[in-house]
């Protein structure tokens, strides 16, 4: 029912919207839950468990029953809080957890056979027989778990990620945030004042207070404006801080567009939802404030049975009485101004039943003292309570009922860094212990101060203090007069009787439910928790968790402090993973790096396959060509016979200068390089410092002190890492610099018969056996443009690598395939490099595995015994040159089957395929069409002994048993005839 | 015959959404400037003499708009706008990245809005001045971003990025827009 005129909504402002199907009013300023209470719809949800009709309890985001789902679609929003949802003019929303509807919800079933759904139920009903867990328990504990359900479909709505920064972060916006804000503020402090709520102001926008006589919204807006109007501070309303992480780093989540209208226009489309912030500040103070907790009863759970404050928030906010006749119960004097507050509006109050009997009396409402309220009826809503007092139990009409059974400060984020609160028996709350996250200081009624009065004095002294840590001296403010009425509580936490009565109401957990859990040994606070699942729903217990270990406390004979809490982690709030996620979505999930080729790789038909992050052309797909078999063999016979091109800039390249150049080469590599003279290229190979094989490649002198290093394309970061490595740590004497070239150069492989007649006619010099022999480099131009040439080869052909600088490289690939067509040339992809070098026997990361030595390879000639490498003693460790190691060896298949598979594992003819007569197994193969059929290289224990043997190939995964023959792994031109021609 | 040159971003860019601007740079020349064991000194007055700056300090950059010398990481720094004098050999390893980085100018009121989605530092004018300059990285891509103006940064991501670099700025800046 609203109040004419009441509250801090614009009265002459109408939102229209829709609650499961049906059309309603609201206000501007509304949430969605003031606008249901308005309308007199209590009955928003149902219960997780029992299917329980629920109602609205709270008015803020703690709220554990109206949790609704908004948008349609793959846009749709479950578990939406409807005390959080702000109205706007359109919105739709529905119940979750109820079918058909939330009136009439068949699974409420569930709430009949309760007797046997208690604590516990799951783990005891569905142990046996076990071989039913997977086929038939779990899928349908799984259908009925949860609540609200996505869509299924792919979230198109953007989200975001942002980083903050500042000096002081500020946590909670009422008394205590705001006074801290203002006195950082003033002082030209850096300061992130953040706010869960979208209106900034916390319990002062709720409560009828005053401040330096002005009404306490007057107060705040002033207190605002005057922050807004400041440089140096930055408020984040509707951005609730949800974690504490290391070194002053804070999560937050900010809801910046579920309170406005879907997007019409282009503009607005790219508007996130949510942003998830990771706020980086020197200091921080918590003032979130506190959330008052219900008092357990058989049948507390009824629509219309609210938190008070709660009630005194829909009121004085909203205008709005969520009830004709109003009923308070309590345990402390702070819930005495709800039935204060309403008598004021004109509205009924039945009585304050207060379980104390020392409790104040009023002249407005009648209040019956050392009374409890131990039951109440109403099918879809509250019709009636009971009350127990010394005169026995007596039924009351009432329409709603305002529980507080006292405060609990949000203790959460002063946790998150493993620090346990503390119990403070005069306040019956925990409190935080101090220093508990550092740079941390924790004010107002988050710090157990409740008065507005203190929470102000507590909120400017948490800035001084703050302030004072970053070494700003700054005095405390003159603060504004305010009310300092004492906190008076005497505690409750749960009514004796019979039933059930409600402590968690999202997961549906009962005080009965956590004796159970005592009584069967789970007495531990954690155990608790996950036996009857008390604080594991999606409200994280905010309202339950300390009445549950109240309950616990009881029943194990233990006190509240000895109990203790259980762990509070982030986030305080749920946060979508949407948001956590953002950018990373799609494409956005990793970056991509595009070779200066791309573009006409991709119009001479290349397929890509992705190299890392690189994207490379696969293969060149012809007219008429309908598998990429059929294209890889053309390539690689068109290599063989012609001359092909291939984008190679993909592999790393360091470029290395200094006196003392050649001595960190010879320091990385097994192989000497000290003695490589100007103008030539070698081969080299690296050792991990235990001695394995980490990378090959080749290195190229370019000048007396400098040289340019190749890397494997996967290798190419941890190269220059240890390079890194290896001129920081072990050898910082050397007088040598490098940096990646990579990106600098477009480098292209020409290999074939035609290399260099494809080469000579395109470079400005000549070209030919004495100015550049095999492994030879140097410095060219083509038309003009310097460039660099190295005679190389990884597919046993004539071959170069040609590069020019990268902005050249789209035109030089054009021209190189222009001038290779009349040869009968063209561009070959990845898969025809891969048969190339398989043909040849030259290894990549599919052979240097991490697991092998330059022995295995059959490479430890390449280990230099004239001087020392990195990786060189331990490769020499016992073991590691034995000859039934596994060891380099080619493959083709001589069986039925003239198939290889890599991955495959090798076994003798005659052994039985287990795991223990493993002989090795199979690195790279590829269908060679210069031999006509498959080959392959593998690792097979003393395989260069078994040269001529046959061996058995088996492969599960594919179905692949064959038989193939041990050769060398050097299939194609062993002597080098062709690559030195 | 010519090789025709096409810089990292070509077709990619200028970009304007809302009030930030999106360009790409393409200066003359880039050299990586890394100074031999005990050079640094000599090699600050050469490139004084040559180029008008100094060696810059870690996270700084010197000179000005058509001659800056960034730092670029552990004892280097990159000569961005003129050919390097060759005679800055006799002091330091120098190497020419003239094609290795794609470089991007972000300009606008809300700038640092938009940096604020991608990069971990803080790169408000108050506290990310004139002169300084930042190896960080910007959302999965290693980034060089160095304040050039009031209103502007220098952001460098290695060439073959440059697709996927204005791809997450286009992004970043569509959302600050978007709020209004």
């Amino acid at each position: 029912m609203r109040i004419s005129g009441k509250g801090l909504v614009s009265h002459n402002r109408t939102v229209n919207f829709s609650f499961n199907g049906k059309d309603y009013m609201g206000l501007e300023g509304d949430t969605l839950a003031s606008a249901l209470l308005a309308n007199d719809v209590h009955l928003v949800g149902r219960s997780f468990k029992y299917h329980r009709p629920r109602g609205i309890l709270t008015a803020g985001s703690e709220e554990p029953n109206a949790l609704v789902s908004t948008g349609k679609g793959a846009a749709r929003d479950p578990n939406i809080r409807a005390t959080q949802q702000e109205l706007f003019e359109g919105l739709a929303a529905q119940s979750q957890n109820c079918w058909p509807s939330v009136e009439r919800d068949v699974m409420a079933v569930n709430d009949l056979a309760a007797p046997f759904l208690g604590a516990g139920f799951y783990y005891k009903t569905f142990m046996w027989p076990a071989p039913l867990w997977e086929k038939l328990y779990e899928p349908i504990i799984r259908r009925a778990a949860g609540l609200g359900a996505l869509s299924g479909a792919a979230n198109k709505d953007p989200y975001e990620k942002a980083f903050a920064f500042c000096d002081l972060l500020v946590i909670g916006s009422g008394p205590a945030g705001l006074m801290a804000a203002l006195t950082a503020g003033r002082a030209g402090t850096d300061v992130i004042l953040a706010e869960d709520d979208s209106r900034m102001g916390g319990r002062l926008l709720a409560e009828v207070e005053e401040i330096d006589g002005k009404p306490a919204h007057v107060w705040v807006a002033e207190g605002l404006a005057e922050l807004e109007a400041m440089d140096n501070v930055r408020l984040m309303p509707r951005t609730a801080v949800t974690g504490v992480y290391d070194q002053g780093t804070y999560s937050a989540l900010e809801r910046v567009s579920h309170h406005l209208p879907p997007s019409q226009s282009l503009k607005t489309a790219h508007r996130p939802r949510e942003c998830f912030w990771r706020v980086a500040a020197k200091a921080s103070v918590l003032a979130a404030g506190a959330i008052e907790r219900p008092i357990a009863f058989r049948n507390n759970d009824r629509p219309g049975i609210m938190m008070a404050g709660a009630v005194r928030a829909y009121l004085n906010r909203w205008g709005v009485a969520p009830g004709a006749r109003i009923t308070v119960f309590a345990n402390n004097d702070d819930a005495h101004r709800t039935a204060r507050d309403l008598v004021a509006e004109g509205v009924h109050v039945t009585a304050v039943i207060d379980s104390r009997h020392d409790a104040p009396d009023s002249g407005e409402f009648p209040v019956i003292k050392g009374a409890m309220i131990c039951d109440s009826a109403g099918r879809q809503r509250l019709e009636s309570v009971t009350i127990r007092s010394v005169n026995g139990e007596e039924k009351l009409q009432t329409d709603c009922l305002a529980v507080s059974g006292g405060w609990n400060p949000s203790v959460h984020l002063t946790c998150h860094m493993g620090a346990r609160p503390e119990w403070n028996r005069e306040l019956a709350a925990f409190l935080p212990k101090p220093d508990a996250v550092p740079g941390m200081v924790v004010a107002g009624a988050a710090n157990g101060v409740f008065s507005t009065h203190g929470a102000l004095q507590d909120g400017a002294q948490a800035a001084v203090t703050a302030l004072a840590g970053m070494g700003t001296s700054v005095d405390a403010p003159p603060l504004p007069v305010a009310s300092d009425a004492p906190y008076r509580i005497s505690p409750l936490w749960a009514v004796p009787g019979k039933g059930r009565a409600w402590l968690d109401f999202q997961n549906d957990v009962t005080v009965k439910d956590v004796a159970q859990a005592a009584r069967e040994n789970f007495r531990s606070v954690e155990h608790m928790k996950r036996y009857t699942t008390q604080g594991m729903a999606t409200d994280q217990g905010k309202n339950s968790n300390v009445a549950a270990l109240a309950v616990l406390a009881d029943a194990t004979g233990r006190s509240i402090a000895e109990t203790g809490v259980t762990t509070f982690r982030p986030p305080f709030v749920p946060t979508s993973i949407a948001a956590m996620g953002a950018g990373a979505e799609d494409q956005g999930f990793k970056p991509q790096r595009y070779l200066t080729s791309h573009k006409a790789s991709l119009q001479r038909g290349a397929a890509n396959i992705e190299v890392g992050l690189w994207y490379r052309a696969s293969y060149f797909a012809k007219d008429g060509e309908s598998t990429w078999r059929q294209s890889c063999d053309r390539e690689v016979t068109m290599v063989r016979k012609a001359v092909g091109v291939c984008d190679v800039s993909t592999l790393g390249k360091i470029d290395i200068q200094g006196p003392d150049a050649a001595q960190l080469l010879d320091l990385a590599y097994t192989n000497l390089f000290s003695t490589l003279k100007l103008g030539r290229v070698r081969y080299g190979l690296m050792l991990r410092e235990d001695g394995f094989v980490m990378d090959d490649g080749t290195t190229a002198r370019l000048g007396e002190n400098h040289y340019v290093m190749t890397t494997t394309t996967a290798a190419a970061g941890q190269v220059m890492a240890h390079l890194e490595y290896l001129t920081q740590v072990v050898r910082p004497d050397l007088d040598v610099r490098f940096t990646s070239v990579t990106d600098q150069w477009a480098q292209f492989s020409v290999a074939g018969p035609k290399a260099r007649d494809l080469i000579d006619a395109l470079v400005d010099e000549d070209v030919n056996g004495e100015t550049f022999p095999f492994m030879a480099c140097g410095a060219i131009t083509v038309s003009g443009v310097a460039g660099r040439l190295f005679r190389i080869s990884f597919s046993g052909e004539h071959a170069y690598e040609i590069a020019v600088p990268a902005r050249y490289g789209d035109a030089l690939y054009r021209l190189l395939l222009e001038r290779a067509d009349p040869f009968g040339g063209g561009p070959y992809g990845m898969e025809a490099l891969n048969v190339l070098r398989i043909e040849k026997g030259f290894i990549t990361h599919a052979e240097i595995n991490g697991t092998v030595t330059a022995f295995d390879l059959g490479m430890q000639g390449l280990v230099s015994k004239k001087k020392s490498c990195w990786g060189k003693a331990l490769s020499e460790r016992d073991g590691l040159m034995d000859d039934d190691r596994m060891r380099l060896v080619g493959l083709k298949p001589v069986g039925a089957m003239q198939v290889l598979s890599a991955g495959a594992h090798l076994f003798d003819p005659d052994a039985t395929v287990e795991r223990v007569n493993d002989l090795g197994y199979v690195t790279s193969v590829g269908f060679s069409p210069t031999l006509g059929h498959m080959i392959g290289l593998a690792m097979l224990s003393g395989g260069p002994d078994r040269m001529g043997d046959t061996i058995r190939l088996v492969d599960h995964t594919r179905g692949i048993d064959t038989l193939c023959e041990v050769v060398n792994p050097v299939f194609f031109d062993p002597e080098g005839g062709r690559v030195r021609g | 015959m010519q090789l025709a040159a096409q810089f990292p971003c070509a077709g990619l860019l200028p970009l304007t959404i809302g009030d930030v601007t999106l360009t790409e740079d393409t200066p003359a020349a880039m050299t990586l400037i890394a100074p031999y064991k005990g050079q640094e000194k000599p090699l600050s007055d050469a490139l004084n003499a040559a180029h008008g700056m100094g060696f810059p300090a870690p996270n700084r950059a010197t000179g000005k708009a058509d001659a800056r010398a960034i730092w670029f990481g552990r004892a280097q720094a990159l000569l961005v706008g003129p050919v390097a004098d060759p005679e800055l050999a006799a002091h330091a390893a120098l190497t020419d990245l003239s094609d290795g980085w794609a470089v991007v100018r972000l300009e606008g009121a809300r700038a640092e809005e938009v940096m604020a989605r991608l990069v971990p530092i803080d790169l408000r004018p108050q506290v990310f001045k004139r002169g300084h300059t930042a190896r960080t990285e910007l959302k999965h891509m290693m980034a060089s971003i160095t304040r050039v103006g009031p209103k502007a940064l220098q952001i460098m991501v290695f060439r073959s990025f440059s697709a996927t670099l204005v791809h997450d700025l286009k992004r970043a800046m569509e959302a600050v827009a978007a709020r209004g």
